[in-house]
């Protein structure tokens, strides 16, 4: 055995255990672990949720403004089995999520293609550069009122706002993607025969690919601030609406339970979308589990 | 055409390669090089670090354009990159979102050629490195040596003409380096290439090539060219113990030996 095996083990084996004892342990410890990890979250939570219902019960805070979780869950359960005043949740969620998911394709699609564009010319790259920057130094909510002037008060409002708030993020990581492309890599395809048609498919753009998926990531969240922002703003449906409604007759458990309905949104996105990258970038290296 | 049958594979005229430094400064990498290299000849480059070994390799592909001289390859200047020409590079230049085997039918397809039938040709290259069991792994799977093979398959596939290798395994470590020399020359004795081969070491240089030229300290000319007349086949872990190995080595070090300490020199200033 050697000293490696026995640092794994922090020393408390004895010379001579077998390999598939320290497999087993290791695995024991691993799982052991785990179940400690999941314990703590789930504790911190049941901790959170009791001290907020307890405080405001006892109105160490204002329950009128703060609600209690109770409260939050009781207003979610009677719109999901009766509605909400404006019509059924369903409704308000599919509408907000179509604006999200509209902003959020059109926006990466046209973020990747001009990030790649400009990546790929440098004399566009320098010119256009300027604009992108003065555009970009835009607040993006602030576009919000010219958008519903404009295109309404129906879905097109809220997916342009959905689309400019994600374009900028795709786009710049997309041409930084571009821009970091392996120079051997790329003078090794051109020397195998690649066309520059070729060049930009197969190799620049699939390595700019980890910098796009980065930018994808965070872009989801920012297509659904564009859409409720566009929805406070002026609507007749969604979330954003709710929320807007929620606050106008002073109803606190509402917008909590608005809120939360966006977060189960939100995290299941995240989760599509690493589960998605995790199949295209499957090439990538896993990262070693360390034996603890 | 008869003009170009007879030419050299490479000819590289008094050329001079000069470039801008960031800072906008003219530097000159290489200066009034010239240098032949015949058809089926193994011409290896050894100088320092740094002195422009690498810019006469980019000056063959059509990559880079000398700013003086001229630069021919079979006979026809330069213009643009030849698809007679192969590159192994010294990092490592393979798709990492791509198959071993996606890998190597990369050229073949650049090149329009059927998927069958570049798969095919890629199966038989990975077979020739002794790959074939890993064809579906990803680059990143491999060890360096097995990497450095991927990469050599995936220039030979292409049938190159002219091969240029570019330090292609100073990463590697020795045991591996001496096993892919052996893997080169066999590759190397079956396609019958014309092979300029940079290195900045002097026994790896010796033990592959028929001639090897010594560059300048930079900016780098040819300051004197060997002809190693040692037989092929060469077994290259044990040719590094003959004499005339060693002879050749000590000769051409002393020779060598005066440019490293300049450019050291330089460096240390």
């Amino acid at each position: 055995m050697t000293d490696a095996a026995i640092d794994i083990s922090a020393g408390s084996f004895k010379p001579g255990t077998s390999d598939a004892e320290i497999e087993a342990a290791a695995a024991k410890a691993a799982q052991h672990r785990r179940r400690a990890v999941i314990f703590w979250r789930l504790a911190i939570l049941v901790v959170f949720l009791a001290a907020w219902e307890v405080a405001g019960r006892m109105a160490w805070i204002d329950p009128f403004f703060y609600a209690t979780p109770s409260a939050i869950a009781l207003r979610l359960y009677e719109w999901v089995t009766e509605g909400t005043s404006e019509g059924p949740l369903w409704y308000h969620l599919y509408v907000t999520m179509e604006e999200s998911v509209l902003g959020f394709v059109s926006g990466s699609v046209a973020g990747i293609i001009i990030g790649v564009a400009l990546g790929r010319n440098r004399m566009a790259a320098d010119i256009f550069s300027i604009y992108i920057k003065v555009i970009n130094s835009i607040p993006r909510v602030v576009l919000a009122p010219i958008f519903i002037m404009i295109l309404g008060l129906g879905l097109a409002s809220k997916v342009a706002l959905a689309f400019i708030m994600v374009f900028f993020v795709v786009f710049h990581n997309a041409f930084q993607g571009v821009r970091e492309a392996d120079r051997a890599m790329i003078a090794n395809a051109r020397i195998l025969g690649a066309s520059d048609w070729q060049l930009t498919r197969s190799v620049i753009v699939p390595s700019a690919m980890s910098w796009i998926f980065a930018s994808l990531h965070v872009s989801f969240g920012f297509a659904i601030i564009g859409a409720i922002v566009g929805e406070f703003v002026g609507s007749r449906y969604g979330i954003g609406l709710l929320i807007n409604i929620a606050k106008g007759s002073f109803d606190a458990a509402g917008m909590y339970a608005a809120i939360v309905v966006i977060m189960v949104v939100a995290l299941g996105a995240e989760y599509l979308m690493t589960m998605v990258e995790n199949r295209v970038a499957k090439w990538r290296p896993q990262p070693l589990h360390e034996t603890q | 055409m008869a003009h170009e049958k007879n030419a050299p594979a490479i000819e590289l005229i008094n050329v001079s390669r000069r470039f801008l430094s960031p800072t906008g400064k003219s530097l000159t990498a290489i200066r009034d090089f010239t240098m032949t290299v015949e058809r089926g000849e193994f011409v290896a480059v050894v100088g320092p670090t740094g002195c422009g070994k690498s810019t006469t390799l980019n000056l063959v592909t059509g990559l880079a354009s000398p700013s003086a001289g001229e630069v021919r390859v079979m006979g026809a200047p330069v213009k643009g990159i030849d698809p007679r020409i192969g590159f192994v590079f010294q990092t490592d230049a393979l798709f990492p979102w791509r198959t071993v085997i996606e890998n190597v039918m990369a050229g073949p397809l650049f090149r329009g050629k059927p998927r069958p039938q570049a798969q095919v040709a890629a199966r038989d290259w990975l077979a020739r490195v002794g790959l074939s069991r890993f064809e579906q792994h990803y680059p990143h799977q491999l060890s360096g040596g097995m990497r450095k093979r991927v990469a050599l398959a995936q220039t030979f596939i292409n049938g190159p003409e002219v091969l240029l290798m570019d330090e292609p395994f100073s990463a590697l470590d020795v045991q591996t380096r001496v096993l892919m020399h052996e893997e080169l020359l066999r590759l190397w004795s079956e396609a019958r290439a014309s092979v300029v081969f940079v290195t900045h070491d002097l026994e790896e240089a010796i033990a592959l090539a028929d001639k090897v030229y010594v560059l300048t300290a930079g900016p780098a000319t040819v300051k004197s060219v060997y002809t190693i007349d040692l037989p092929r086949p060469r077994v290259v872990a044990d040719i590094r113990y003959e004499q005339s190995f060693i002879d050749y080595s000590r000769t051409i070090w002393a020779d060598l030996k005066e440019e490293v300490e300049t450019s050291y020199a330089r460096a240390a200033a």
